[in-house]
C-alpha cells in the first residue's frame, strides 16, 4: 500500500532526464549497437582465401553455419556445457545461499567473500590453477591420487568437456548464490516459523515454503549463469584448448586464425540470437508463472 | 473471568519462566495460569519480554529455566511442529506463493486431512473471517486487513489448543484496527479458543482481554482484569501505561489528603509524604473555592467526544478529560477549581529518594 502520489515530471523535467542520460546513451550506441549492427552486416559479406572480404549481401555464411554438422556440433556442445553448468550451480548455489542467509554477522561476511573468491581472481590464474591440480600426470591431485593407488592414470580434465564444466561452474557459482540470496532476503523469517507452527517438519518447510520463494531467484540466477556459460571464452579457451571448441572460441578462431571474418561474424551473431531467444523465453515463462504471487 | 469452572486443573501454566540473552534477562521469572477459553493479554512496552514469552510458548525460542505445562503435560518436551498452537504473526507471515485457500489448507494438509474435508473446513474458516469467495486470491493482491483475516483463519482452521496472537493488529490503520478488535473478540467468544495476545496497545488489551498481564523489563507488574488494572493499578508503571494518568505530590495527615490548597478525606491513607494518582476523566472542573485545588487553563484540545485540558496548578500540570456535552467549557487562561471523589484517587507513600 504505497501512497501513490508521485508528481508527474514536467516537460522540462523530461528534457533534463534525456540530457542526463545522453552520455550513457551515446556510449551504449557507440560501443554496443553500432558494432553489433556492423557484425550482423559483416555476416552477410563474402570471403575468399585470396580475395579477402567482399562487401556483398549473400547468405553463404549463414547456410554454412546452419547446415554444416561441424557447426551444429559446436553449438550443441556449447549449450550442453551451459545447461550442465547451470544445473550444477543451481544445485550447489541454492542451498549455499540459504545457509549463507541464515548465518550470523561475522561468518556471513567471511563466507560471502569465500563465495565471491573466484570472481576476484584473474581468469588466467584461476584456470591455470585447475591445470596445476589436474593437468595430466604432473597435476598435484592426479599425482596424489595415483600415489595413493586410487586411480591408475591421471583423471581426464584438461581438454575435456568435464573440465570445462567444472571450471565454469566454479567461477559462475557466485552469480547464482547472489541471485538466490537476494530473493531469500525478501522472505519474512516468520514465514518458516508459521509453517512449523502448522505442523510442518524441517524438510517440508524447505520444500514447500522456502524453495518456492527462492525459486524466482534461482531462475534469474540460472539465466545469468546460462548466458555467461554459453558465451564464456577464456575458460573454455584455456581448459578446452584447440581440441574442444565452443561457439565463442570458434568465432575467435574464424576471426583471428582463419581470418574468415564474415563466417566468424555469422557464428557470433547466431550465438547471440540463440542466447537472446533462450533468455527471453525463460523470462516470459518466469513472468507468467510468478507474476500473480511475486509482483 | 471465563472458564474458571474447569476440571480443577489449570489449562496453561507458565511457571517461573525465564529467558536470558547473554547477560540480559528478557523474561524474569514469569508465572501465569490461563484457564480454558480465557483471553489473556501480555501487555507492555517494546522490550518488556512479551514477545519473547510468546515465542517460548510457541517453541521458537529455547527456555533458559522454568516450565510450561499445557493440560498438565510438559510443553517444552514437545517439538514446535507438534504443539498444535495457532499463531498469528505481526507480519502475518502468509506464504506468498500460495493462494489464501492454500495458505489456510496448509495446516490441515500437514495433519493429513483428506481433500474433501480440507476444502470444507477452508471454506468454513474463510466464511468465519468474512472472506468467503476469496480463496483463489494471492496474499500480495489483498489489503492488509484481508491478509490479517487470512492469517487468523489459517491459525484457527487447525483447531488449535491455544491461539497465540503476536501484535496482530498493529499494522492496520486505526479505524480498521477497532473493527478487527470487535471481530476478533466475537470470533474468540464463538469458538471458545484459549487465546494469548501480545500487544503494546493498552486500548487493544482492554478491549479484548479477560485478563491483562502488564509486563515491564521482563517482569510481571500486575495480572488482573483490564478494569481492575485500570482502576487499581498495582504500580506507578501500570498506572502510567494503562491510559492517561496524573501523578501528584501530596501530604497525608490524620486521614486527610492535602494537595496544594485541595483537601480530601481518605481514612485508609497512611500519614506522610504521598504520591496521588488520579485519572484525567475522573476530575471535574468546578468554580474555584478556598479549599479546592485551583489552577489556570494552559491549553485545551478538542478531540471530538471529549476535550483535553492541561491545567497548571501549584502541585504541577494536571491533565483533565471533559466529556463533550455540547456547551463550551472554560477557555484558555481562565482559573478553575479541580475536584474528584476520594475513592477515585490512589494514595501511596512517597519513597524518600532525591529524584
Amino acid at each position: 500500500m504505497r501512497s501513490g502520489k508521485v508528481s508527474r515530471p514536467s516537460l522540462g523535467g523530461a528534457r533534463v532526464a534525456w540530457l542526463l542520460s545522453l552520455p550513457a546513451l551515446a556510449i551504449f550506441v557507440a560501443v554496443v549497437i553500432v558494432p553489433l549492427a556492423m557484425t550482423a552486416l559483416l555476416s552477410f559479406h563474402d570471403w575468399g582465401q585470396y580475395k579477402g572480404i567482399e562487401p556483398v549481401l549473400i547468405l553463404k555464411n549463414w547456410r554454412e553455419v546452419l547446415t554444416d554438422p561441424y557447426f551444429r556440433e559446436m553449438f550443441v556442445r556449447t549449450f550442453r556445457i551451459a545447461l550442465l553448468v547451470t544445473l550444477i550451480t543451481a544445485l550447489l548455489g541454492a542451498p549455499e545461499a540459504y545457509i549463507l542467509n541464515r548465518m550470523r554477522s561475522p561468518w556471513r561476511g567471511i563466507f560471502l567473500l569465500v563465495i565471491l573468491g573466484p570472481l576476484l581472481i584473474s581468469v588466467v590464474a584461476r584456470t591455470l590453477g585447475w591445470a596445476l591440480l589436474f593437468g595430466g600426470s604432473s597435476g598435484v591431485v592426479n599425482r596424489a591420487l595415483m600415489g595413493l593407488g586410487l586411480i591408475k592414470g591421471p583423471l581426464p580434465f584438461m581438454f575435456t568437456e568435464t573440465g570445462v564444466v567444472v571450471a565454469l561452474s566454479h567461477v559462475l557459482l557466485p552469480f547464482l548464490v547472489l541471485a538466490v540470496w537476494a530473493a531469500l532476503q525478501r522472505v519474512d523469517v516468520q514465514v518458516e516459523n508459521a509453517a512449523t507452527s502448522l505442523g510442518a517438519g524441517h524438510l517440508t518447510v524447505l520444500r514447500r515454503i522456502v524453495l518456492p520463494q527462492a525459486m524466482p531467484g534461482v531462475l534469474s540466477g540460472a539465466i545469468i549463469v546460462f548466458a555467461l556459460a554459453a558465451s564464456a571464452f577464456a575458460t573454455p579457451a584455456i581448459i578446452g584448448g584447440r581440441r574442444l571448441k565452443v561457439a565463442a572460441t570458434l568465432a575467435y578462431d574464424e576471426f583471428l586464425n582463419t581470418l574468415n571474418w564474415p563466417l566468424g561474424a555469422a557464428v557470433a551473431v547466431l550465438l547471440l540470437l540463440a542466447l537472446v531467444a533462450v533468455i527471453l523465453g525463460c523470462n516470459a515463462l518466469i513472468e507468467r508463472r510468478y507474476a500473480e504471487a511475486f509482483r | 473471568m471465563a472458564g474458571s469452572a474447569g476440571i480443577g486443573m489449570p489449562f496453561l501454566e507458565l511457571d517461573n519462566l525465564t529467558k536470558r540473552f547473554g547477560d540480559q534477562l528478557a523474561v524474569d521469572g514469569l508465572s501465569l495460569v490461563v484457564d480454558r477459553g480465557e483471553f489473556v493479554t501480555l501487555l507492555g512496552p517494546s522490550g518488556c519480554g512479551k514477545t519473547t514469552t510468546l515465542q517460548m510458548i510457541a517453541g521458537f525460542l529455547d527456555v533458559t529455566s522454568g516450565s510450561i505445562r499445557l493440560e498438565g503435560r510438559d510443553l517444552l518436551a514437545v517439538k514446535p511442529a507438534r504443539r498444535g498452537l495457532g499463531i498469528v504473526f505481526q507480519s502475518y507471515a502468509l506464504f506468498p506463493h500460495m493462494t489464501a485457500g492454500e495458505n489456510i489448507a496448509f495446516g490441515l494438509e500437514m495433519q493429513g486431512i483428506g481433500r474433501a474435508e480440507r476444502n470444507e473446513r477452508v471454506r468454513g474458516a474463510l466464511a468465519l473471517v468474512g472472506l468467503a469467495g476469496l480463496a483463489e486470491r494471492y496474499p500480495r493482491r489483498m489489503s492488509g486487513g484481508q491478509q490479517q483475516r487470512v492469517a487468523l483463519a489459517r491459525a484457527l482452521v487447525i483447531r488449535p489448543r491455544i491461539l497465540l496472537l503476536d501484535e496482530p493488529l498493529s499494522n492496520l490503520d486505526a479505524k480498521l484496527r477497532e473493527e478487527m478488535q470487535l471481530e476478533l473478540r466475537q470470533i474468540q467468544r464463538t469458538l471458545g479458543t484459549t487465546t494469548i495476545l501480545v500487544t503494546h496497545d493498552q486500548a487493544e488489551a482492554m478491549a479484548l482481554s479477560d485478563r491483562v498481564v502488564v509486563m515491564n523489563r521482563g517482569r510481571v507488574e500486575q495480572i488482573a482484569t483490564a478494569q481492575e488494572a485500570y482502576e487499581r493499578p498495582a504500580s506507578p508503571f501500570v498506572a502510567s501505561f494503562l491510559g492517561k494518568t496524573n501523578e501528584l505530590a501530596g501530604r497525608v495527615s490524620l486521614g486527610v489528603v492535602r494537595i496544594a490548597t485541595g483537601t480530601w478525606t481518605k481514612p485508609t491513607a497512611a500519614d506522610g509524604q504521598a504520591i496521588v494518582v488520579v485519572r484525567p476523566e475522573k476530575i471535574a472542573l468546578a468554580p474555584p473555592a478556598p479549599d479546592r485545588l485551583t489552577g489556570t487553563v494552559r491549553m485545551r484540545v478538542f478531540q471530538g467526544n471529549h476535550w483535553l485540558y492541561r491545567i497548571e496548578t501549584a502541585a504541577g500540570a494536571i491533565l483533565v478529560i471533559r466529556q463533550n456535552r455540547g456547551e463550551p467549557g472554560p477557555a484558555e487562561g481562565e482559573t478553575v477549581g479541580l475536584s474528584w471523589r476520594a475513592e477515585d484517587m490512589l494514595v501511596r507513600p512517597r519513597r524518600e529518594d532525591p529524584a
